[in-house]
């Protein structure tokens, strides 16, 4: 372990954490902008970051202390899945303790401490929401975990950094498996972030409404966490699809300083294309029935099995 | 993993490409978009077999890459489209239970096309061995398609789904059965496309729809 | 010369009568057709009886022992039902269940359905065999929903898709084979698919690929012969499509089905050098005999009956090629010949009864002996013989395949006897009243056809009590062929 790796560590999670919002306010631009609408400025997202810091918070009277730390558990485990994510460097300290299956299951945490806190003031509109919570994400991990396998199938590994530095650099190819893990990671992308088709970040409509009904009882600090690590994990699952289906640009193996230097103006275009990429997506697909959403994530999961088939049968 | 050449890149891409639609046709509704998505499939299959013939140079190949396109992506399409219009049944939906069960029966099948090819492919010395799986698991695929539908329309195009399936199996086993055979096959194909033309058109002037539940009255008395 | 007359015969037929099918010389060019395939048929077999086998059109065609009987059967079966046809035809116009133009379809179709049956037997490709089945489900299935029936339309619909299905099997199986094949023959030259080539290098074809290849061959023709489970098909497109095409159906799609099984059958157990296709085919047999029997007592259409009879007879054939040897083969040829001429004559008989009752149903059919002797004996003596009576060719057969059975499979004779038994009572308890009970049908208003009903049965009795000495001699070569173990 040399400075450098601790370097890159320490500025990947510093970047995830300070660019997160600023990826979200990317993505309501370009939505604002395909649709017509003047858009909010960039940093919004800092902004409502910043207003909700400076009130005062107010607790539900029946909360029990788990309503109060959730908002902690979930931010730290976003940043500790930041930091296990080769964004900019494949020499990452932390990964060595934790692969790809570990990830999957930081993220689960998260998301069982949301659901635990939604249910906890017990309100209807919490429960409602971490049910749902719940479905989507019982349906999407396996397909995550199966489009995750089919990368490490292809680099015999699981630890997301390894995988990165093995597909830039095999020679580029024609990847069918790929391709088809790539489409259905797209779609648990969406479902897990509560993007169109399965939720809409936009409103607050009861019917509809999973992540937003499950934070309808957290104000100030406690609810800027939560926005918080919300946008910090769609930057790391964008940055998680980097990993495994453009790693190109990355400072694979024990780079020197120039190569990690290299490594943040191509992680932004990325970024920016990525963002841009969601917002058109979203603004194409109409918001799907709850009811639909298993159909929606089985469609993902059958996508990520068949790339794990084709490459098992074609060896590509 | 050696890097495999361009063309058997693209004919990997093909091959999936067919199984992503298949599953397609497996998971669709809508009768109408069942025959675009199987023209696609006939589409696909073209350029495989178009590809293979530039690999191989086997020019009987590049004829029946023409006998695909003239039939299966322009003819029978053409022949279904019109058909759905004339009867009527352009807004025709599969009402169909459980698509989800449907997709993971799908996926077992496919897994079991993939043993089944597995000595086939262990012994071809073509160079597009791999694929066997595949177009046994379409075949399979179409299969079930057939048996999991209702209309009659939705059950043909199953049936030339397969056929396709069928068509891709041979090509990559054997680069193409003899030219006299595939003009048979085509053949047939075309001519039971036609005996169904009128077929649907005699059972709708009888049952004024196209669905098969009416078709109950010869079972075996109990 | 012969063959390509015997080809060009019907398919010409079928164009000329698709033009002019519709007139009253319709039925006349059918059976004028019909009789001339057939004297193709003899000359050939003149030809064969002189010079023995042979292959044609770059060896694209070939006639051998095995399929040589088959097109003289075909042939003479075809002629027979055509002449049968034409007055039974014109009575079913007469009745309006028809109209002229059906007719010409009808009569298209026909000769269209001979020429496939003869194509998929003389080919030498396994490739057009495959074509030339498929081609025989087309030909007929318009025919099957003749009558534009809610019923016969569902029973074509069945045809259709089963057949289709299965008959897509067949062609995996046959590409399975063709790889195979190619690896051994090669496939710069056109041979690999040829049979001849084929039975030379059996011995070096790839056992796996094979065994595969026969488990698809033998479910995709066996759904064609109607083999259970995969006989659905069989009884509704035979109760339901007019009464020639049930005979022609019966007597000769189902040989023709079962040839092509047989002919697989012999590759690959020349590559494999084990019994499976043989276990396979007697199972498959036996499955089908006692299924058909069991159908058989809980039926009250009388076509359906007897579509049950064939599923019957054809498990009891399949059986016996599977057991194999000389006897076994030699009794299964027989039994292939008997039941098709036996079958047609009692579909001729069955369809004259019916046409003067107005109905199928076995109930509504009595007393015919009172009001048409000649139908009622046709029946009773072609049930008589179907239900394996001496001296009838059907008893010779059964007899030398159950003795056969005692000494090598003597497991399956249970099966066999009870199943045999069931479909003797089953059928005699329902024939028996149809001929000499009470009469209830109406005289018939026309004069039946009923030379091939008879011709059809003297035949039969005739090959129980003695066999042409070239008949045997090609029914022992054939068997030598077929082998087994």
């Amino acid at each position: 372990m040399n400075v450098i790796a601790l370097l890159t560590q320490g500025l990947e999670i510093i970047v995830a954490v300070a660019a997160a919002p600023l990826f979200l306010g990317w993505i309501n631009q370009c939505r604002a902008w395909l649709q017509n609408r003047s858009a909010p400025s960039v940093l919004q997202p800092y902004r409502t970051i910043q207003k909700l810091f400076n009130k005062d918070a107010v607790i539900a009277a029946n909360s029990s202390a788990l309503f109060r730390v959730a908002p902690y558990i979930v931010f730290g485990a976003m940043t500790l899945a930041a930091a296990i994510i080769p964004s900019m460097g494949t020499r990452l300290p932390f990964t060595a303790a934790a692969d790809a299956i570990a990830l999957v299951g930081l993220l689960a945490t998260a998301r069982v401490f949301m659901a635990l806190a939604a249910m906890d003031s017990g309100t209807a509109f919490g429960t409602l929401g971490a049910r749902r919570e719940m479905m989507v994400g019982f349906l999407a991990e396996p397909a995550l975990l199966m489009v995750i396998f089919v990368a490490s199938l292809i680099s015999a590994t699981t630890s997301l950094p390894a995988i990165s530095e093995h597909l830039t650099t095999e020679a580029i190819g024609l990847y069918p498996s790929l391709a088809f893990t790539a489409v259905a990671f797209t779609m648990v992308l969406l479902a897990e972030n509560g993007r169109i088709p399965i939720d809409n970040p936009a409103t607050h409509l009861e019917l509809t409404m999973i992540h937003e009904a499950m934070l309808l009882e957290y104000s100030a600090r406690h609810l800027a966490l939560m926005e918080w690590a919300a946008a910090l994990k769609l930057f790391n699952y964008a940055c998680i699809g980097f990993a495994l289906f453009l790693p190109w640009g990355i400072a694979a193996g024990a780079a020197a300083p120039n190569a990690l230097l290299l490594a943040i103006p191509v992680l932004a275009v990325k970024l920016v294309l990525a963002g841009s990429g969601l917002a058109l997506i979203e603004t194409v697909s109409a918001k799907l029935r709850v009811f639909r959403a298993p159909e929606f994530l089985a469609t993902a999961f059958l996508f990520a099995v068949l790339g794990l088939l084709v490459h098992l049968l074609l060896g590509a | 993993m050696a890097p495999l050449s361009w063309d058997l890149q693209l004919l990997n891409v093909c091959a999936a490409l067919l199984l992503l639609l298949a599953f397609a046709m497996l998971s669709q509704r809508r009768i109408v978009t069942l025959v675009d998505l199987l023209a696609l499939q006939g589409a696909v299959l073209c350029v495989a077999t178009a590809l293979v013939a530039w690999r191989t140079g086997k020019s009987h190949l590049y004829l029946s890459a023409l006998l695909t396109l003239g039939l299966k992506v322009l003819f029978l399409p053409w022949l279904l489209r019109r058909l759905i219009r004339r009867l009527d049944v352009y807004w025709d939906t599969e009402p169909m239970a459980n698509i989800g069960g449907t997709m993971l029966l799908g996926l077992l099948i496919v897994i079991f096309a993939f043993g089944l090819a597995q000595p086939i492919s262990a012994l071809a010395n073509t160079s597009t061995k791999s694929t066997i799986g595949i177009a046994v698991a379409v075949t399979l695929l179409a299969f079930l398609t057939m048996i999991t539908r209702k209309k009659a329309m939705s059950q043909i195009v199953g049936f030339l789904s397969m056929e396709n399936g069928l068509f891709f199996a041979a090509m990559s086993a054997t680069y193409g059965m003899p030219m006299v055979v595939e003009l048979g096959v085509a053949l047939d194909v075309l001519v039971a496309m036609l005996v169904l033309g009128v077929f649907f058109f005699q059972i709708r002037e009888r049952f004024e729809s196209l669905d098969l539940h009416h078709f109950e009255s010869l079972k075996e008395e109990k | 010369m012969e063959l390509a007359l015997l080809l060009a015969l019907p398919l010409g037929g079928a164009l000329m009568l698709g033009v002019f099918g519709a007139r009253r010389l319709g039925a006349e060019l059918n059976a004028f057709f019909s009789i001339a395939t057939f004297g193709a048929a003899c000359a050939l077999t003149v030809r064969v009886i002189a010079e023995g086998n042979f292959v044609a059109a770059r060896e694209q065609f070939f006639i051998d022992p095995f399929n040589v009987f088959l097109v003289d059967l075909t042939a003479f079966v075809g002629c027979t039902t055509a002449l049968f046809s034409r007055p039974y035809m014109r009575v079913e116009l007469e009745h309006g269940r028809l109209t002229a133009g059906r007719l010409r379809l009808y009569h298209s179709m026909y000769q269209l359905f001979i020429f496939t049956m003869l194509l998929a037997l003389t080919t030498n490709n396994m490739g057009l065999l495959w074509v030339a089945m498929e081609a025989a489900t087309l030909s007929t299935v318009l025919l099957v929903t003749l009558y534009r029936t809610p019923a016969s339309l569902e029973a074509g619909w069945k045809y259709f898709i089963l057949c289709g299905v299965g008959i897509a099997q067949a062609l995996f199986g046959t590409i399975l084979l063709y790889f195979a094949a190619e690896r051994v023959l090669g496939s710069e030259g056109v041979t690999a698919l040829l049979w001849t080539h084929l039975n030379d290098v059996k011995g070096q074809l790839e056992p796996t690929v094979l065994s595969l290849a026969f488990v698809f061959l033998l479910v995709g023709y066996g759904t064609k012969m109607g083999l259970a489970p995969l006989h659905n098909w069989l009884p509704d497109a035979h109760a339901e499509g007019p009464t020639p095409i049930s005979a022609v159906l019966s007597g000769l799609l189902l040989n023709v089905a079962l040839y092509a099984v047989v002919r697989c059958k012999i590759l690959v157990e020349g590559s494999l050098h084990s019994s499976l296709p043989s276990q396979m085919l007697m199972g498959f047999g036996l499955l089908s005999v006692g299924l058909a029997a069991l159908f058989l007592w809980r039926q009250r259409d009388i076509k359906r009956l007897f579509a049950y009879s064939s599923i019957e007879h054809m498990g009891i054939i399949s059986f016996a090629f599977g057991m194999g040897g000389p006897i076994a083969n030699f009794a299964g040829l027989l039994h292939m010949t008997v039941h098709s001429l036996t079958k047609s004559a009692i579909f001729f008989a069955v369809g004259h009864a019916a046409q003067a009752a107005g109905s199928q149903i076995m109930d509504n059919i009595r007393g015919l002996l009172s009001i048409s002797p000649t139908v009622g004996w046709g029946l009773m003596l072609g049930t008589l013989a179907i239900l394996g009576l001496p001296p009838f060719g059907v008893f010779a057969s059964e007899f030398l395949i159950l003795t056969t059975a005692v000494k090598t499979q003597p497991w399956a004779i249970p099966i066999l006897v009870a199943a045999l038994g069931i479909a003797f009572a089953a059928i005699f308890r329902r024939v028996q009243p149809m001929v000499f009970g009470e009469a209830s049908v109406p005289h018939l208003a026309h004069v039946p056809a009923l030379l091939p009903v008879f011709a059809h049965l003297i035949i039969v009795l005739g090959l129980g009590v003695y066999i042409p000495s070239y008949l045997a001699h090609w029914y022992r070569e054939a068997a030598h062929l077929i082998g087994g173990f």
